[in-house]
């Protein structure tokens, strides 16, 4: 498109590579789009069959028994998911808080990095070590060593997000709370965070929604059940467990239910981004208001 | 009051403090409880668990080699086809569609969409949609034509490092065109200038002037897509058919690192369960190494540019 405003003496060789590297350009982009669209495609096409009332409701069968469901497995998601929420939620908030009002302390330094790390480990080394340290200590797969594997994986991304969305408060504030003779912690409570709340939420449900989608750490912490568990102290199924074993299964049953799994999940996914794309909304218009 | 206002800050400052200590004890913990799982291989097979080519549980006999090598192997293949994709796509965005921020924005999320697809979709994509077409349409023809070369030698049957590469790739691009995307935002609109005014092409602005300029930050990008490959279990776990394997044949069935532990995990214990935890050490090491130096390119790099500005 900018041929037109080159000079007159560009050699033909240069006109040709730039047409050709934009070709290539388009191409790559074609190639990474089209996976994606197979994907999501793929698993509302297989998937959608699967899916009735009773798949929602319903415990599973034995392999080629049909009519079974995935209920427990969503109980369990939403148990592993809650656990974790409980504990990453609160550290990570704090931690958040930490990176971003004393920034300038050596701690702080450290600890950012430490969290940078742990966001980049591999998930089932997190999982490895939860095993190692809950599950062969108490020598029992649980939902709760399911939800303390997956805070692991929630926690750097919560501290990181806070952190972020609290340093884009203006200093002016809270020096003008300072200076009103309101102390730092109330300060820090009462205004920087309630000015940066919708960017707090917004990584709290980023992380709730990476959560929701881990399987190898659930896969080493809390195994996997066919029945309702009964406390959160013993095995116990989850969405993406249950799409592993019924994929790698050599059930037709438990395949197309595979694909109904991996439907429901790809929709509680989507939902829990329309939360965020909605808070992010609400948080850049109420930024807006404050500059 | 006067008494009560300092005790609140303190108290604000300790819980604080708490949690951000909390996360360094996070890894340090992760790295002792490794250790200490792993001792009794440690003590038993010494360096040679780094060394040797067999896994075989049942005569005690066990190395790492074969699941390194299938980590390497995997992830090599996932940056070669990732790789260049990513970049175009990042150049696309980033200098093609200047003029468009809005498709730019919008294309841009759909890649990033691709990351937040959950690990073992894309490992029950690749065992129904992706081992077929591969087998038929791409490995069954290589062999046929380039059988003679050793890569493609094997008998395709689709649970190999060739499919578990694929599937990396795809999973790698988001994370690498989204940090690459960053980073030539950050340069500097008057390198373009310069050379538009030279009477550069497009491409040659590209190539000599942008890509140059944020040559360390896509290094940092390319480390961040390698680390995400060498850490990713489930849809490796599910297309690679888990057989340890040392063989030049991209068209064998193999395992990697992290699909060794999602596997044998539970089955184990005794020297063989300390094994497979020292697998995970090994995993530990290599994702703190590639972390650190990405970490570190990126820094520099956005570094430099505040400097520049």
């Amino acid at each position: 498109m900018k041929n037109s405003t080159l000079p007159t003496g560009i050699s033909l060789w240069r006109k040709i590579l730039n047409k050709l590297m934009t070709v290539l350009i388009i191409v790559t982009v074609v190639l990474a789009v089209i996976p994606l669209l197979l994907i999501l495609g793929d698993v509302f096409i297989r998937g959608a069959p699967a899916i009735s009332i009773g798949f929602l409701t319903k415990l599973p069968t034995a392999p080629n028994v049909p009519g079974g469901g995935i209920a427990n497995a969503i109980v369990g998601s939403f148990t592993m998911v809650g656990i974790a929420s409980l504990i990453s939620v609160p550290i990570g908030v704090g931690a958040g808080i930490y990176f971003s009002e004393w920034s300038s302390s050596k701690l702080s330094t450290v600890s950012g990095f430490m969290n940078d790390v742990l966001t980049g480990f591999p998930s089932i080394v997190l999982g490895l070590f939860v095993f190692v340290v809950i599950v062969l200590t108490t020598k029992q797969f649980s939902a709760f060593a399911a939800g303390v594997a997956l805070s692991l994986v929630m926690l750097p991304i919560i501290a990181r997000t806070t952190s972020e969305s609290l340093k884009l408060v203006p200093t002016t504030l809270r020096e003008a709370s300072l200076a009103l003779g309101i102390p730092r912690w109330k300060t820090v409570l009462r205004i920087v965070i309630n000015t940066g709340k919708n960017g707090l939420l917004t990584g709290i449900l980023l992380a709730v929604a990476r959560a929701t989608g881990e399987t190898a750490p659930i896969l080493l912490t809390a195994s996997t059940s066919v029945y309702f568990a009964k406390s959160i102290f013993q095995p116990t199924a989850s969405l993406t467990v249950l799409i592993y074993n019924y994929g790698t299964s050599a059930s037709r049953i438990w395949q197309t239910q595979a694909w109904g799994a991996a439907l429901v999940l790809i929709l509680i996914m989507l939902g829990l981004n329309l939360l965020v794309k909605f808070t992010v909304g609400r948080h850049l218009s109420g930024s807006r208001v404050e500059t | 009051m006067r008494f009560r206002l300092p005790r609140g800050d303190t108290i604000l400052k300790i819980v604080l403090v708490a949690a951000a200590v909390f996360i360094i004890a996070i890894v340090v913990g992760l790295a002792i409880e490794l250790y200490l799982g792993s001792a009794q291989s440690i003590r038993t097979f010494g360096f040679s668990f780094l060394a040797g080519t067999k896994w075989l549980p049942t005569q005690n006999v066990l190395s790492a080699l074969p699941f390194i090598y299938g980590t390497l192997l995997t992830s090599a293949i996932a940056i070669v086809i990732g790789f260049p994709i990513s970049l175009g796509v990042a150049v696309f965005i980033s200098e093609k569609l200047k003029s468009h921020q809005n498709f730019g924005y919008a294309l841009g999320t759909v890649v990033d969409l691709l990351a937040a697809v959950p690990s073992v979709i894309y490992g029950l994509w690749g065992v129904f949609v992706l081992i077929p077409i591969l087998r038929d349409y791409v490995e069954v023809p290589l062999h046929k034509s380039l059988g003679f070369i050793p890569l493609f030698s094997g008998n395709p049957f689709g649970y190999d490092f060739f499919t578990a590469g694929v599937i990396l790739a795809i999973m790698i691009i988001p994370t690498m065109s989204a940090v690459t995307r960053d980073v030539l935002s950050v340069v500097p609109n008057s390198q373009r200038e310069a050379m538009y005014s030279l009477g550069a092409t497009d491409w040659e602005v590209t190539q000599k002037s942008v890509l140059p300029y944020a040559r360390s930050g896509i290094f940092g990008a390319f480390v961040l897509g390698l680390g995400r490959a060498f850490g990713e279990t489930m849809a490796v776990t599910m297309v690679i058919g888990n057989i340890p394997n040392i063989t030049t044949n991209l068209f064998s069935a193999g395992a990697t690192l992290s699909s060794l532990i999602a596997n044998e995990f539970g089955e184990s214990s005794g020297v063989y369960q300390s094994a497979v935890i020292e697998i995970g050490l090994i995993l530990f090491f290599v994702a703190l190494l590639v972390n650190f130096l990405a970490r570190f390119l990126l820094w520099r790099m956005t570094r430099g540019t505040r400097v520049k500005n």
